[in-house]
């Protein structure tokens, strides 16, 4: 019974972390074209423009060159920075020591996971294959990720709590909030790790329960520390999309919709359509100068002359 | 840290009227020779008692917007109805769409990590004062997007932090959107990729747009008096071409060539703006440009369509409205001429505010190309089509790049390739190129005269740069080396004069400042020498 109810705790805490994804992506995804506010250097530009953070501007008639779209480029900045935090490291190396173990553990943890859940998948259509060599190996890499993950989260997560704490330049802009998501982190990835590591003797295996997870079989019975671990880790993937911390899909917009957002606004193109449409929005910005009444739309507002007190 | 530098988020709405912060000559940040001794540092002067009375100084030592004191309860009641409506206002698609994609994710997603902090030139400057952390306004506003746009409960105030609203926050709030200079440094270093200069910007939007506040050199006598008469300098059609004859005539007279300014040239390849200013304050500037074009033999014309001669535009730093409504008198004037593109002088905003931002306001055959004139005076220099004698600018010369034209826009290497190219002694500032500070005269500032803001933007806003100036000409420093500032930004020459007058640094160190194509033409061999002229100007 008591598995059961970990089972159905970690679907609905996978729903939930899904569902929040993709509201919280979908959200920002709707969201109208803003005006261009790209920053430089933008990692897509002509790979003889990164190196000194040009851009296509720096060119005699731009426009009438051929569009460069620097794929390369875009990946060996997009790389290093979501595996090894490279901003991070940069600007903030003191920080970067404390958030990139946590990450980075956090990647682990969830490799683990995904390889535990492959091997799980593979032995439930080839049970043979448990019996080679291939799957020992495959479930010892396994292990060493998680727990090497774990550790990680652990010390990256208490170096960025005590930073909170106790440094003079965060002091001021932490909230209880922020103390309970490093807790929540710390806390989860102890007693996984403790659960996993003195779960007792009984505990057939992080296998067997994935396989009794995902064919509904309560037949594995979960130590306790280890079940409080499951739970925390179940409630705390169901609670990240609804945080700050889902900057894992704002990142994606923060870096692609608006620091490289480059695109030119082409006459009759895709961007000259959506605008178009913006312009039809009604506006009631209400300082006098805006003449913004609700009824006016964006282009009526942007034609009309304030100081001469007329529309054009 | 002293007190004073320490001001709490909370503080913020303190009701006692007194400003948040002092800043003292001892906590800022030291500069190099020959200004190392803070002793010699000019006075700050204080605000006067009769504005201390009269508007809401109640951040720091200075006062940018003069707010007038709210007479009654009541009063102050509707100006904090007014904000909460403009707060609101910021975070929907019809309002503003503009920007609320950028806004919203820097509202939800800053992990208050204070990375942003330590590339902020004013943070540093100020000797690392509160108030002027990017994230101090930013967390703010955070506070109560949460409490007043997303109405979270109690969770959400646990979670994001609680802030009382009251008028002197309000009040507090609207001077500090006028201690960022919106270079975007602190956005360039986000882990995450959140811009807390966006912050200020959409504050002072909301600001402007609802509650018609705004600082009066950028609005009353920027942006209307330029939509009124077709200038914030004032001048209308007639003065302006009155003043290019006069530019012409004296070119002729310093180069020994004669130079015509075309104007209103139908089927032109090229329209030229120039911000206004320099016709008024560096009168030398557009004269090479005139020069420069003609030599190289391209159909260029100047329009005197009202707006369509003045490429500033004021609304970039706090006004949407007012700023689509410029960049459409630009596009409008070079659609009546026919011209092929539009090419911006030597003004950085002008050239983001055209180039970059207005990208998504123009369209159908409003659409027309955009052109940053360092790329076209780079084509010119390297093509040959000028005879050029890089001897006749051997002296130090130093680049400022300024934040639109840079990081913003990413027009990086022209202007020094063309630097390299004609003046032997030039050497880089530290950092350069997308990694410059401002000149600390950005989002308005270098305009803004009133009360005593210009001791503010000397000694805190400005104080970075003058570091990174007097560092690149430690080699040289003392009045018997002629040294020469480039600043190819009408906005950052107005700053960068004031700035090297308030510390006398002309007359200690024989510093100039200047444009590109003063360089350019003081180099060309068909001109009579001495182009530049050694006087403080």
């Amino acid at each position: 019974m008591t598995t059961i109810l970990l089972y159905g705790l970690i679907y609905l805490a996978v729903i939930a972390f899904v569902v929040g994804c993709v509201i919280r992506a979908v959200q920002y995804a709707r969201m109208p074209v803003h005006l261009r506010w790209e920053l430089y250097p933008v990692p897509h530009e002509e790979a003889r423009r990164v190196e000194h953070g040009g851009s296509y501007f720096e060119e005699v008639d731009w426009w009438k060159k051929p569009a460069h779209f620097n794929l390369a480029g875009e990946m060996s900045f997009m790389v290093p920075e979501m595996l090894f935090l490279k901003g991070l490291w940069e600007y903030n190396r003191k920080l970067w020591s404390r958030s990139f173990p946590f990450h980075f553990g956090l990647y682990l943890v969830i490799g683990s996971v995904a390889l535990l859940l492959a091997a799980t998948l593979v032995s439930l259509v080839q049970p043979t294959w448990m019996a080679g060599s291939l799957a020992a190996g495959w479930l010892g890499l396994c292990r060493v990720v998680g727990l090497v993950g774990s550790i990680l989260v652990i010390l990256g997560s208490l170096g960025l709590l005590g930073r909170r704490l106790t440094d003079e330049n965060m002091k001021n802009f932490t909230t209880p909030g922020d103390i309970f998501n490093l807790l929540f982190f710390t806390v989860t990835c102890t007693l996984l790790l403790a659960g996993y590591l003195f779960g007792g003797q009984q505990f057939p295996g992080m296998l067997a329960f994935t396989r009794g997870l995902l064919t509904f079989s309560p037949t594995v019975q979960v130590p306790g520390l280890l079940a409080a671990g499951m739970i925390c880790g179940a409630l705390l993937a169901a609670y990240i999309p609804y945080t700050h911390m889902s900057h894992f899909i704002a990142k994606y917009f923060t870096y692609h919709s608006v620091r490289w957002d480059d695109r030119v606004n082409i006459r009759g193109g895709e961007l000259a359509k959506k605008i178009a449409e913006y312009l039809t929005y009604r506006p009631t910005w209400s300082a006098p100068h805006m003449g913004a009444d609700g009824v006016k739309t964006w282009a009526d507002v942007a034609t009309a002359n304030p100081a001469l007190g007329t529309k054009k | 840290m002293s007190d004073r530098k320490n001001a709490h988020i909370s503080d913020a709405s303190r009701e006692d009227r007194k400003p948040l912060t002092h800043v003292e000559t001892e906590d800022l940040m030291p500069l190099p020779a020959p200004l190392e001794d803070p002793a010699n540092a000019p006075v700050f002067k204080p605000l006067s008692p009769q504005i201390v009375d009269k508007y809401e100084c109640l951040l720091d030592d200075t006062c940018a917007v003069n707010v007038p004191k709210p007479k009654t309860k009541a009063e102050e009641e509707e100006l904090i109805r007014k904000f909460l409506a403009g707060l609101e206002k910021l975070f929907q698609k019809e309002n503003n769409w503009t920007f609320l994609q950028p806004l919203l994710l820097t509202m939800e997603h800053c992990a208050k990590c204070q990375t942003c902090s330590e590339a902020c030139h004013i943070f540093e400057a100020s000797g690392r004062n509160e108030i002027y952390r990017p994230t101090y306004r930013s967390e703010i506003m955070r506070r109560l997007y949460f409490k007043y746009v997303k109405h979270g409960g109690l969770v959400s105030l646990w979670q994001h932090g609680d802030i009382k609203l009251n008028w002197p926050l309000i009040a507090r709030l609207i001077e500090l959107s006028y201690r960022c200079n919106l270079c975007r440094r602190c956005a360039q270093t986000c882990p995450i990729g959140a811009d807390n200069g966006l912050v200020a910007h959409e504050l002072r939007k909301l600001f402007s747009q609802e509650m018609g506040i705004a600082a009066k050199e950028i609005h009353d006598t920027g942006s209307m008096l330029q939509l009124k008469v077709g200038s914030s300098t004032g001048m209308n059609p007639e003065v302006v071409k009155d003043n290019v004859e006069f530019i012409d005539e004296d070119t002729s007279e310093k180069t020994g060539i004669k130079v015509e300014t075309p104007w209103d040239v139908e089927g032109a390849d090229v329209l030229l703006i120039h911000n206004a200013g320099e016709f008024l304050a560096w009168p030398e500037n557009p004269g090479a440009f005139a020069l420069i074009l003609n030599a190289a033999g391209i159909k260029w014309t100047l329009s005197s369509e009202v707006v369509a001669y003045d490429s500033i535009n004021y609304g970039l730093w706090y006004d949407d409205a007012q700023f689509a409504r410029v960049a459409l008198k630009h596009a409008e004037a070079a659609k009546k001429l026919k011209v092929k593109k539009i090419v911006l002088g030597e003004c950085g905003h002008a050239h983001k505010a055209l180039s970059v931002i207005a990208d998504r306001l123009l369209l159908g055959d409003l659409n027309i190309p955009r052109e940053s004139s360092m790329t076209l005076l780079h084509d010119i220099v390297m093509s040959g089509r000028l005879k050029l004698d890089p001897s006749r600018n051997d002296f130090p010369v130093t680049l400022h790049d300024p934040c639109n034209l840079v990081r913003l826009m990413g027009v990086v290497q022209p202007q020094r390739e063309v630097l390299k190219k004609i003046c032997p002694r030039f050497r880089e500032m530290e950092p350069h190129g997308v990694d410059n500070y401002c000149c600390g005269g950005g989002s308005g500032f270098a305009i803004m005269q009133g009360n005593n803001f210009p001791d503010w933007r000397f000694n805190v806003a400005g104080r970075k740069k003058l570091e990174q100036i007097l560092n690149a000409f430690a080699d040289s420093l003392g009045p018997e080396t002629l040294k020469y500032l480039c600043a190819p930004c009408s906005n950052c020459k107005g700053q960068l004069r004031d700035l090297l007058i308030y510390y006398d640094l002309w007359e200690k160190e024989k510093l100039l400042y200047g444009g590109l194509v003063e360089l350019i033409v003081n180099a060309m061999t068909d001109a009579k020498p001495g182009f530049i002229e050694w006087e403080w100007h």
